[in-house]
């Protein structure tokens, strides 16, 4: 694998990144012959973001020699590359992206201004493919705004602020801090923020709705819109459903993939794949919905799945027990325990192509997320 | 009980946000008292604050372009309410560049003081910002707690130094002790000095000039009698002086101190239409 990028395409990979720093703590690489795709998960499995970037974002752009190669590596150690941008801007003329087989590491070269040569070499780790099943077009609400627009108001909330609701009608879109119904909420400052219609490019909306989402990991998708100045869509369905935030030009493709709260107090399962459930397979809900994060934990080990405990999910053997193992994925999402997201659906299932028209890459097969034991033989 | 206010002008707002700002960096709760004519921000010397109190007082007519009130009752019309600062601060900070800000009192899930803000947008039809801010309503019978504060007999009124200054002089000595004595005289001498084991240090001011409190002051002697080069002095935390210093955002037309000997330190920062009185109270 061998890419180049030139010019102001370096600031844009170097803000790509930065962005899906946000999101989690690793990096996920993939060279494919559409493009380079660069993406993250939070550790709840709640949100995931993808930055695809096609051949003709890059001076020149060289897939592997066997058509794919993916790996994984501690987001920290690449943001470190790209770490000022300030000075990316002033002196850095190229970056070159390849991968040293022999020594398996990405070897990423800044080619800066006076003949200096930054060149770093990163170690990485094999992986699974990591995908978040989503389907843009079956969203029945559609909004599309200037990037300013969304920072505007996002401005009005607190940096801190973990969830948001987002609600809206025919002509109107209203964002609310989102508090959990406890004791201290009622003393909790309400914040809201109303939009009309016509301040959105463009503006669909198919049902009343509103959904819940953490403000927090879109701020990343935000700070990159901003600074490119593209329009950023939202697609959005009913309550459980994902929220998915998309910043598109020629050669770029962005997708931020946020889980909603679910309306019930039980993780919903998801609507890709309803006709797999099994009420029987649902562990008794009061474990999961407890404060005890040691019952999540039991839950794992007398689970079929292997994989270290500290992983919340593994990936499944890839056959018969598909289904199980991505409820098992769901339930056992880390992170608060009596948060209701639900977590996105990381697919296990090969899709059929029709199934996920919309997914970028189409002859990815899309599994859950890496297995931590470097001895599994990647599947391709 | 009904409170509606609307602030239109923007240089107002920003005024009435620094207050509002200066009062959320001195404490995190605090009294509003509403009357007719004025605001006031009462933080009452307890136990819980370190003794320290405030009375923050703004002329209501210099802010709001509308302002409704209808207390308790008629012959007490006024409103208490406690809220903490920093929310109302929040609310004003990003109505900056508001058309109009409108300030309710309000009944959500518990009593909230409702602030509205129209805000420029895109399109014909302005976006609006809601912030409920939740409050507790004081009743009647603890009102007595949250009185204007006496002016207390000092034995000597001085004008501050440039608060800068001040404000850097206290800043490092910070660094070297927790307690810093203040003294000043009617000659228009001010020392600040700390004074540890290690190190002993003194800032002298002069040339500061003495307000002239005559008979509208309630000084009841005449400081005149006072031998002018007397030091009156006020040990205190060193840590509550910094708070209210860096809390400043509002530059004071008349900033004073009038000190009680050994027993109260008295900051008056006066503007226009905001008063601001800071009582700290001095150790042994």
């Amino acid at each position: 694998m061998d890419c180049v990028a030139t010019g102001g395409n370096v600031k844009v990979l170097a803000k790509a990144i930065h962005s899906l720093s946000r999101i989690g703590e690793e990096l996920y690489l993939e060279s494919v012959e559409d493009g380079l795709a660069l993406r993250s998960v939070n550790s709840s499995r709640s949100a995931f973001a993808c930055f695809l970037l096609s051949p003709l974002f890059f001076q020149k752009y060289q897939a592997p020699s066997d058509q794919s190669f993916r790996c994984k590596m501690p987001i920290k150690s690449i943001q470190a590359v790209f770490k000022s941008l300030a000075s990316l801007d002033r002196s850095v003329e190229k970056c070159r992206i390849q991968l040293d087989s022999e020594k398996n590491r990405l070897t990423i070269t800044l080619h800066c201004k006076h003949g200096l040569l930054k060149t770093h070499n990163l170690s990485f780790q094999d992986c699974e493919s990591l995908q978040a099943v989503f389907d843009k077009e079956s969203c029945a609400n559609v909004l599309q705004a200037q990037p300013r627009l969304m920072v505007d108001t996002v401005l009005h909330f607190p940096p801190s602020l973990e969830e948001v609701n987002l609600s809206v009608t025919s002509d109107r879109v209203w964002l609310r801090n989102h508090v959990e119904d406890d004791a201290d909420s009622l003393r909790a400052m309400m914040t809201e923020l109303c939009l009309s219609s016509e301040e959105f490019d463009h503006f669909a909306v198919g049902t009343q709705t509103s959904v819940t989402f953490c403000l927090k990991e879109l701020r990343g998708l935000l700070v990159f819109a901003d600074s490119s100045g593209l329009p950023v869509s939202m697609y959005f369905d009913e309550p459980g459903s994902p929220v998915i935030l998309s910043v598109t030009d020629s050669v770029l493709e962005a997708n931020f993939v946020l889980a909603t709260l679910s309306e019930d107090s039980h993780p919903k399962k998801n609507h890709v794949n309803s006709d797999t459930k099994h009420p029987d397979t649902e562990q008794p809900p009061d474990d999961f919905m407890s404060d005890d994060m040691d019952s999540f934990l039991i839950a794992m080990e007398t689970s079929e799945l292997p994989g270290p405990s500290h992983v919340p999910t593994s990936p499944p053997p890839p056959t018969n027990n598909r289904k199980h193992s991505f409820i098992e994925d769901e339930a056992l999402a880390e992170g608060p325990p009596n948060k209701k997201f639900c977590s996105l659906f990381f697919s296990s299932v090969l899709p059929t192509p029709s199934q996920l028209p919309n997914q970028t890459m189409q002859s990815q097969e899309v599994l859950a997320s890496d297995s931590e034991d470097e001895n599994q033989t990647e599947t391709s | 009980m009904k409170f509606r206010a609307k602030i239109i002008d923007v240089g107002c707002l920003n005024h009435f946000t620094r207050v509002v700002n200066t009062v959320s960096r001195l404490t995190k709760a605090c009294v509003l008292r509403l009357t007719c004519d004025h605001l006031y921000f009462v933080l009452s010397g307890r136990v819980a604050s370190g003794g320290v109190s405030m009375w923050c007082e703004l002329s209501q007519g210099n802010f709001f372009d509308e302002f409704q009130l209808e207390g308790v009752s008629a012959d007490a019309n006024e409103i208490f309410l406690e809220v903490a600062p920093e929310n109302l601060s929040r609310a004003l900070k990003t109505a900056q560049n508001a058309k109009s800000v409108k300030i309710k009192l309000t009944k959500k899930s518990c009593p909230c003081l409702t602030l509205a803000a129209e805000l420029p947008s895109l399109s014909s039809v302005s976006r609006v910002v809601t912030h409920d801010i939740p409050v507790d309503v004081i009743p009647r019978r603890l009102w007595h707690d949250f009185r204007e504060p006496q002016m207390p007999d000092f034995d000597v009124s001085i004008y501050l130094p440039p608060l800068k200054t001040m404000k850097s002089v206290v800043d490092r000595m910070k660094n070297l002790s927790n307690y810093l004595v203040l003294e000043a005289n009617l000659n228009g001498e001010m020392n600040l000095k700390i004074d540890t084991d290690l190190v002993s240090v003194t800032t002298h001011f002069k040339e500061l000039g003495n307000p002239p409190w005559g008979d509208d002051g309630s000084q009841s002697s005449s400081p005149a009698h006072r031998d002018p080069d007397l030091m009156a002095e006020a040990r205190v935390e060193i840590r509550k002086l910094q708070q209210f210093l860096t809390g400043q955002q509002v530059n004071p037309s008349r900033a004073m101190c009038n000190i009680v000997d050994r027993r109260i330190l008295h900051l008056i920062f006066l503007h226009e239409d905001v008063s601001l009185q800071y009582f700290i109270p001095a150790v042994v």
